[in-house]
């Protein structure tokens, strides 16, 4: 990409840890209020499109120290192995337990298992959104180019 | 004590097969120590075998489906694993010389210990499922063992042809296995033979069945994959085609014909086949002046003998097939070893090229005459006693039983005949040669032990023809096994008698047909068949290829439009059946309306109609999204945030997908397109448009339950711990929907990847663009 805007660079770099945040706050708050993994995973995943607008993928790439494919593995692994810790407790599978604790100045702060599952789904989202940019993305001159070639 | 033999077979074969590098032909050490545990196992435990039912074992497998590793060690298994693993031992000892150092002998080594363990599973297997399993596993185990020189573009594609062929035959068979377990109400072999279940599905059953078991013994006409598989090295020949996997057919018509010999088609179609095969085998064999072939072909004919006598279902004939498997066994190995010392020292077994064996080849020589011997059924050996007991067993039947002893002794004269040109072969190669040249002496003769393993088998040969008693009993037992009323006494003279003058007469005629060996060729050669079994094969493959072209080409046109059409309009098509054949109206479905719907409902209406006509792809996408937050806004108004959050979220990622995609097409869609195919388009995308609306409004109208939804929210915080429902069902109360849809995610990521990366050139990274090589380099700098 040879020409950036600079006005367009600025916002989204702006946005980016906002709108993360704001992923990340879907994710854990989507079990009493609306948000869950996958919004939040889409949430993300739109603000990695923005960086991708804005600078191509090698700045999704400097931004995201994982490659797609393992955000998309570790995200099911994660949902899978928790779906199967009840398994060994000799529960159903996807069984969830929920823990209280109280936490300083936070006071209590319930957790469940399930945001960990939701976890797994959140990375699948982003990992495969990545995966999409990866695969149609990359660099569109050259991809220009291909088509060019391809006519003549 | 069974299944850890099968799984030492495993253990020993992996050893060899990783090894193999390292331990050279110690290879073959590491892997008979199986057979040998084998043999001495059932030496140790054979005052068992006599307790009814034999030795039993059961380990559950999946015992909600029944599905046990049932086995069972009866006599007549226990004569076939002394075929399994005792020839075994011996082509173990006798591979040991002839691979010797050749870098071949880890993978020879642990393919055919791998081998020898399915067989050994299929002969004691009391499980028709757990059989199949392990028949499979020899089909696939000799696949590799036939084409273990995979250099030689001739050994694949024998391999192959071994493999479509006893694969073809091994999955008809499964069809009959399972119809027949259904019939029985069980899967044990045992309790199945015990009490057979009949009727016509019963029947369909065996005739399946028993063509799985053609394809294994290499009867007519699946018989032509067999004389391919000789291009394996000859010890993997010697087991596979004498001792072992040929043989499995015949267990099975063996295990079967007592119980099932009366259904109508069995007699018919086994004693044809069997007859057919046993005649035709032995007159190709008349022909071949490769040796291997000769005894390839005459294999062939002895397996229809076989599966004959077993086949017949009656007690005498099944003793004297038990008696006939042995001693086949014995001669046909040690036939097959001097064959392939033959090769081994003077690089041909062809008769014509044959040199003379002279000096040190006395021992190979005596083996071969001793062994060709008892092949033609000559007293005082141990194929004269089987041959023998089967005549005697067909001698005082019916007409169908007078037949078969004709077609019998018929097929016995052509193996007098071959027998007498394979020993004369390697006595006098003259004599059996159109050959005038005068030959060489060979320049050298096998080492002793070379000869060893083959020599076993001719003493075994001669003393078990001898001393009748030795073996008698072990017949005696297996015949037993299979059919209560069968008993087995051999004998070497049992007075002058119809069997004997027909053993006589075969005899006579046999070195009569040798005799005019060059009349009977020439009447060969005019006469031929005119369809050989390879050639229908060849038709077979190269038609299969050709019609999976033809459909390929027709169902994978490459064309997206196509591809889209058909599926679109089969999901818009396919329910319309069945709404057409039921009651399909309900009435109209409860519509919520409110005021703001109106708006948001023009929006939608707007959207879509200005998707349709736009011009160019770019807008297109963009008034699609506009539809999607459309919908989003329905979400919000009807009160649910989270549907209306996911809407907006997918929505906004489908835009810059889009935005993605048109990068590489023009921008603008094309102006043109053919009135027909303008229609076609026009025509589905209507389909379509209606099918769902009609679909959606059908549906909605048929809630004749409550909804589940209520439930689902009352039982959310108690149970689920979350006071958002929907989450709550997709990560609690349908969480493992969830777990499959992102399954089905991660899948088609990795596929939008894949196929957009594969619709590429490689570029930018120069590692992955093929460098020129320096010779065009050269070029271009000129």
């Amino acid at each position: 990409m040879t020409r950036r805007s600079l006005i367009l660079d600025t916002t989204v770099r702006l946005v980016f840890d906002g709108v993360l945040v704001l992923s990340v706050y879907l994710l854990f708050a989507g079990h009493n209020q609306p948000g869950g993994g996958f919004v939040g995973g889409l949430v993300a995943a739109a603000a990695l499109a923005l960086r991708y607008i804005a600078g191509g993928f090698d700045e999704v790439r400097s931004t995201l120290r994982f490659r797609p494919w393992t955000l998309l593995s570790a995200g099911l692994l994660l949902a899978v192995g928790t779906a199967l810790v009840p398994v060994v407790f000799g529960l159903a599978a996807l069984d969830h337990d929920a823990l209280e604790v109280n936490v300083a100045l936070l006071g209590k702060v319930k957790a469940t298992s399930a945001t960990v599952f939701d976890t797994g789904v959140y990375l699948v989202v982003v990992g495969f959104v990545l995966m999409i940019f990866e695969g149609l993305g990359d660099d569109p001159d050259d991809a220009r180019r291909d088509v060019r070639e391809e006519a003549s | 004590m069974l299944p850890a033999l099968l799984i030492l077979h495993a253990v020993c074969g992996a050893v060899a097969l990783a090894a193999g590098r390292r331990l050279g032909r110690y290879a073959w050490l590491a892997g008979a120590v199986a057979p040998a545990a084998t043999v001495l196992w059932l030496g140790a435990n054979s005052s068992r075998l006599a307790d009814d039912g034999g030795i039993v074992s059961r380990t559950e497998w999946v015992p909600s489906l029944g599905l046990a590793l049932d086995l069972r060690l009866d006599a007549f298994s226990a004569l076939m694993v002394l075929l399994v693993s005792g020839i075994g031992v011996l082509v173990y000892a006798y591979a040991w010389q002839y691979f010797g150092a050749s870098g071949r002998s880890g993978q020879a080594a642990g393919l055919l210990t791998l081998f020898a363990g399915a067989m050994l599973g299929v002969v004691v297997a009391d499980n028709l499922l757990v059989l199949y399993l392990f028949w499979e596993l020899t089909s696939v185990t000799s696949y590799l063992l036939i084409g273990l020189d995979d250099d030689d573009p001739e050994a694949r594609s024998a391999a192959q042809h071994a493999l479509l062929v006893t694969g073809f035959g091994g999955l008809t068979m499964l069809g009959g296995l399972v119809i027949l377990g259904q019939q029985a109400g069980t899967f044990r072999i045992s309790e199945l033979l015990a009490a057979p279940p009949s009727g016509s599905a019963t029947t369909a059953a065996l005739v399946l069945i028993l063509v799985g078991a053609f394809t294994k013994s290499a009867q007519y006409p699946f018989h032509s994959w067999l004389p391919g598989a000789m291009v394996a090295p000859t010890p993997i020949s010697a087991y596979l085609h004498s001792a072992a996997m040929v043989k499995a057919g015949v267990y099975l018509v063996a295990r079967l014909a007592p119980a099932f010999a009366d259904v109508a088609v069995w007699r018919p179609l086994v004693l044809t086949v069997g007859l057919v095969t046993m005649i035709a085998g032995g007159l190709r064999a008349l022909r071949p002046t490769d040796l291997k072939q000769l005894l390839a072909m005459g294999t062939i004919s002895q397996l229809g003998f076989l599966v004959v006598l077993f086949g017949i279902g009656r007690p005498e004939a099944t003793a004297a097939g038990c008696a006939l498997l042995l001693s086949h066994g014995l001669f046909k190995a040690a036939l097959f070893m001097v064959v392939g010392i033959v090769d081994h020292e003077t690089r041909t077994r062809d008769i014509d090229q044959l040199p003379v064996l002279g000096r040190g080849w006395a021992t190979t020589r005596a083996v071969a005459v001793a062994s060709a011997a008892s092949m033609a059924a000559l007293p005082p050996l141990a194929g004269f006693l089987a041959k023998e007991k089967a005549y005697a067993a067909l001698v005082e039947g019916g007409t169908v039983d007078r037949l078969t002893l004709a077609g019998i002794v018929i097929g016995s004269v052509l193996t007098v005949a071959y027998s007498l040109r394979f020993g004369f072969a390697l006595v006098r190669p003259d004599a059996v040669s159109d050959r005038r040249s005068a030959r060489e002496e060979a320049d050298h003769a096998p080492g002793p032990w070379f000869v060893v393993p083959g020599l076993v088998l001719a003493l075994g040969s001669i003393v078990l023809g001898l001393v009748p008693a030795l073996w008698s009993g072990l017949v005696d037992r297996a015949a037993n096994a299979l059919d209560p009323a069968a008993s087995a006494y051999l004998e070497l003279w049992h007075g002058f008698s119809a069997p004997l003058v027909l053993s006589l007469v075969t005899l006579a005629a046999g070195v009569t047909l040798f005799a005019v060996r060059r009349v009977v060729a020439g009447a060969q050669e005019r006469a031929a068949f005119p369809v050989t079994g390879t050639r229908v094969y060849e038709a077979g493959v190269q038609g299969t290829l050709e019609v999976a072209a033809r459909v390929t080409s027709v169902v994978q046109s490459g064309s997206l439009p196509i591809y889209a059409a058909v599926v679109l309009s089969t999901a818009a098509l396919a329910p319309v059946v069945a709404l057409a054949t039921g009651r399909w109206w309900n009435g109209w479905p409860d519509v919520v309306g409110r005021p703001a719907h109106v708006p948001i409902a023009a929006i939608l209406i707007a959207g879509c109609v200005a998707a349709t006509v736009a011009r160019r792809r770019f807008a297109a996408a963009l008034l699609l999204g506009v539809v999607g937050y459309g919908m989003a806004l329905f979400f919000v108004v009807q009160g649910a945030p989270d549907l209306a959050l996911t809407q907006f979220a997918i929505e906004t990622l489908s835009v810059v997908a889009f935005l993605l995609v048109f990068r590489v097409l023009p921008d603008r869609f094309e102006r043109r397109t053919p009135a027909l195919r303008h229609s076609l388009r026009l025509a589905v995308s209507a389909t379509v448009g209606v099918f769902v609306m009609l679909m959606a409004i059908v549906a909605s109208g048929w809630r004749t339950e409550p909804s589940v939804s209520r439930e689902m929210s009352e039982r959310a915080l108690p149970e689920g711990d979350g006071r958002n429902v929907v989450n709550v069902i997709l990560v609690d109360i349908r969480g493992l929907d969830t777990m499959g849809e992102i399954t089905v995610l991660a899948t088609a990521g990795i596929g939008v990847a894949a196929l957009a990366r594969a619709g590429r050139r490689p570029r930018r990274s120069r590692a992955t663009r093929p460098r020129p090589r320096p010779a065009e380099q050269e070029v271009v700098a000129s």
